[in-house]
């Protein structure tokens, strides 16, 4: 769906992006992560051409990216704003006639967008009179009102309450299950981490790691177990095949010890060896987040 | 539909909507209307607006006793007092004067008035031409010269200027003139800073409410600058012909409301029908669309530049400076002199030629002169769009950057 190739960008005294090049496939959630100034804004204007890269090609459904495409892809860039002196009807229409759609259209399809998110009064009101998460909400309709097939949120839920993030989120995961690509950028990473199918992660201006989440989880996996028994609190003497990391005990003789295996054990191993000593309620692998995959890594490279 | 189109509709829109535009259309007109109305009121009456003045004659002389004519508003009265008696008349009387003729009053700076207040021009004017006339009819008297004969040669001559022209002499007023073409050279001045400054407020509200980055993933920045350029100037474009109309309208009403056989404001208006407003107009709305396709674009790339309207001091100036130069020498030596080398050379030079040649246009204007000012008009707005193109399309992305101008040439020679 979007081929990223080897993107060079640079301003005056510093280089936004290295050479990067992603590959989003379509019907994907992405998340393009990584710490603030690592270069995702300038990666996401370029494929918003409201920037051109110094070298390098986007390519959108095979086709070089051109003006064609700025009807099929939306965008929600992270500083949100709209004319505070504008009424909202008329506003949501202008944006949505500037990618492109009728009038008619525009009047249609924000109307039920403003039923479902109870946005219904106020199509006479201007931006101003709106709090903040108002705003963003109205912001969010215009957005994906054209139907993009690429959907591009810059920190889509910074400054939304909890319930307003929610209400974004599955209207996110709607647009997802009827075909629309979603690409995310976010400095906080566990934020989407249940969200994307795949992502990238930027720092410095480069690209440190991309993938599915699954795949990239695979590698990223080191063996570590969280178990809880209740029973006599157990001792090893090193036939087990695994090693406590530690262990800490719970209420009503429950004991949770962290585990890593030994090279060559399998969590059917443990079990196996657990199970005639105590009594076992829970196994569970414990995977890294991709906060500590992106320090790990970037501890690596340094 | 085209997407500058969309623009230019909303910027235009959003502008003719506005209250406070509405208002303008009816308020300047009123305004311009009401100022004539006191100004003919003012012109016809001056005399009456003032107390009545009263005039001691201390006459030692005996030569212009009693030969004063009384004016409007001005009574002559000779007096045998002496001069203290009438000062402690004259302390207690504002509108009173005394005049004292000496035996010598031939000397220079011998005839004396005192009053409580300062004397105005209008009265000491008056006096004078009187005593001049006075003493002249005694001198022919003296020297056996009739008087009546005078008289009758004697005319009142003030000068009818004719413009020769190749269609034919044609009756012109240098007053009319001169208030037409200052008043067009204000008039553009402040429009082109108005509506100027209202691309450069519009850019900033985008760029400060941050919705440019979402209008710019759908359009080039180059579209929406033209957009923008082109609907506040159609806004522009609008009240002006409003403003005609309306005047069209209201000049009719007060000049049938005043009609009368030699009426004050039918005469000014006979005077001013010598002026060609045709074409007058033609020109102003060249001018001003040129010049304000001109400096709107600099405008624009200012209210990039920054980030709030209090941040453009500093470039505003140089942009505003060959304006206001041209507006000040304008309306206080150019009128005085409209072909004038420097005159010429101001209506040449695009920044300056839109308030320079308004002025200089009643007067006429040779059409080679108009022909290079216009040309080069239109050159230099191509110009300083495409410049001021390049700077707002890297400006308009710019945060918390002091821009500088080291930095607004580094955005111009930026690649796409």
């Amino acid at each position: 769906m979007l081929s990223i190739r080897n993107i060079v960008k640079q301003y005056a005294g510093h280089t936004a992006l290295s050479g990067v090049s992603l590959e989003v496939e379509r019907g994907q959630i992405f998340g393009l992560l990584g710490p603030n100034g690592a270069g995702k804004t300038s990666l996401i204007r370029i494929i918003n051409q409201i920037t051109a890269p110094d070298s390098g090609e986007v390519y959108f459904n095979g086709d070089k990216l051109n003006q064609s495409h700025i009807e099929k892809i939306g965008y929600l860039p992270e500083e949100r704003g709209l004319y505070k002196k504008m009424e909202i009807g008329e506003q949501m229409i202008y944006l949505a006639r500037l990618k492109g759609l009728s009038r008619d259209e525009a009047v249609k399809r924000l109307k039920v967008w403003f039923e479902k998110l109870g946005m219904e009064t106020w199509w006479k009101m201007k931006i101003e009179e709106l709090s903040k998460g108002m705003q963003q909400k109205a912001q969010f309709v215009a957005t994906v009102l054209h139907e993009p097939d690429l959907i591009i949120l810059d920190e889509p839920f910074s400054g939304f309450d909890p319930v307003n993030a929610e209400v974004i989120k599955e209207e996110i995961l709607e647009l997802n299950r009827k075909g629309a690509t979603i690409l995310f950028s976010t400095h906080r990473m566990e934020s989407v981490e249940q969200l994307c199918d795949a992502i990238a992660l930027l720092d410095r201006s480069k690209k440190i790691l991309d993938g599915k989440i699954k795949d990239i989880k695979k590698t990223y996996r080191n063996d570590i177990y969280l178990v809880e028994y209740t029973g006599d609190q157990l001792s090893f003497n090193g036939a087990q095949p695994f090693d406590v990391v530690d262990e800490t005990a719970g209420d009503d003789d429950s004991y949770t010890i962290r585990i890593k295996l030994k090279a060559g054990a399998t969590s059917n191993e443990v079990l196996q060896y657990l199970i005639p000593k105590t009594h076992i309620n829970m196994l569970q692998e414990v995977v890294p987040s991709m906060n500590e995959i992106f320090i790990e890594k970037v501890n690596k490279i340094a | 539909m085209n997407k500058v189109l969309l623009i230019i509709q909303r910027e235009y829109l959003t502008r003719v909507r506005k209250k406070a535009f509405i208002i303008m259309i009816f308020a300047v007109p009123l305004l311009i209307l009401a100022m004539g109305g006191v100004i003919t009121l003012v012109a016809k009456n001056s005399d009456q607006l003032t107390d009545a003045q009263v005039v001691k004659v201390i006459d030692e002389s005996g030569v212009f006793a009693g030969k004063f004519k009384d004016q409007q508003n001005l009574k002559f009265e000779t007096t045998q007092q002496s001069l203290a008696q009438v000062k402690t008349d004259l302390k207690k009387d504002d509108n009173m004067s005394a005049l004292q003729i000496p035996v010598d009053y031939k000397q220079k700076d011998a005839i004396k008035i005192y009053s409580r207040k300062k004397p105005g021009i209008t009265l000491t004017v008056k006096i004078e031409s009187e005593m001049n006339d006075i003493a002249i009819n005694n001198g022919m008297l003296k020297n056996h010269i009739d008087t009546a004969l005078l008289h009758s040669v004697k005319s009142d001559i003030s000068l009818n200027s004719i413009e020769i022209t190749d269609t034919g002499d044609a009756k012109t007023d240098l007053g009319a003139n001169i208030a037409v073409g200052i008043a067009c050279a204000i008039l553009i001045y402040l429009c082109l800073f108005i509506y100027g400054a209202q691309v450069m407020r519009g850019v900033i509200e985008e760029k400060t409410s941050r919705i440019i980055e979402v209008i710019i993933s759908s359009v080039k920045p180059f579209q929406l600058m033209l957009g923008k350029i082109i609907g506040v100037g159609l806004v522009g474009l609008t009240q002006f012909s409003a403003w005609i109309i309306l005047s069209i309208i209201s000049t009719k009403i007060v000049g049938h409301a005043f009609s009368s056989p030699q009426g004050g404001l039918m005469g000014a208006l006979s005077v001013l029908q010598t002026i060609p407003f045709g074409s007058v107009l033609m020109f102003f709305l060249f001018y001003f669309l040129t010049g304000y396709l001109l400096y709107s674009a600099l405008f624009a790339a200012v209210g990039s530049a920054v980030d709030s309207e209090t941040e453009t001091q500093q470039f505003m100036f140089p942009i505003t400076m060959p304006l206001l130069f041209t507006y000040l020498l304008s309306v206080t030596i150019l009128f005085r002199a409209p072909d004038s080398p420097l005159a010429v050379w101001l209506s040449i030079i695009p920044f300056t030629a839109p308030v320079a040649m308004m002025l200089r246009l009643p007067f006429g204007v040779p059409g080679w002169q108009l022909a290079v000012s216009m040309s080069l008009m239109i050159v230099a707005f191509l110009f300083t769009t495409y410049v001021a193109a390049r700077i707002y399309r890297v400006g308009i992305l710019m945060y918390g950057k002091k821009a500088s101008y080291k930095e607004l040439v580094k955005w111009f020679f930026y690649k796409e």
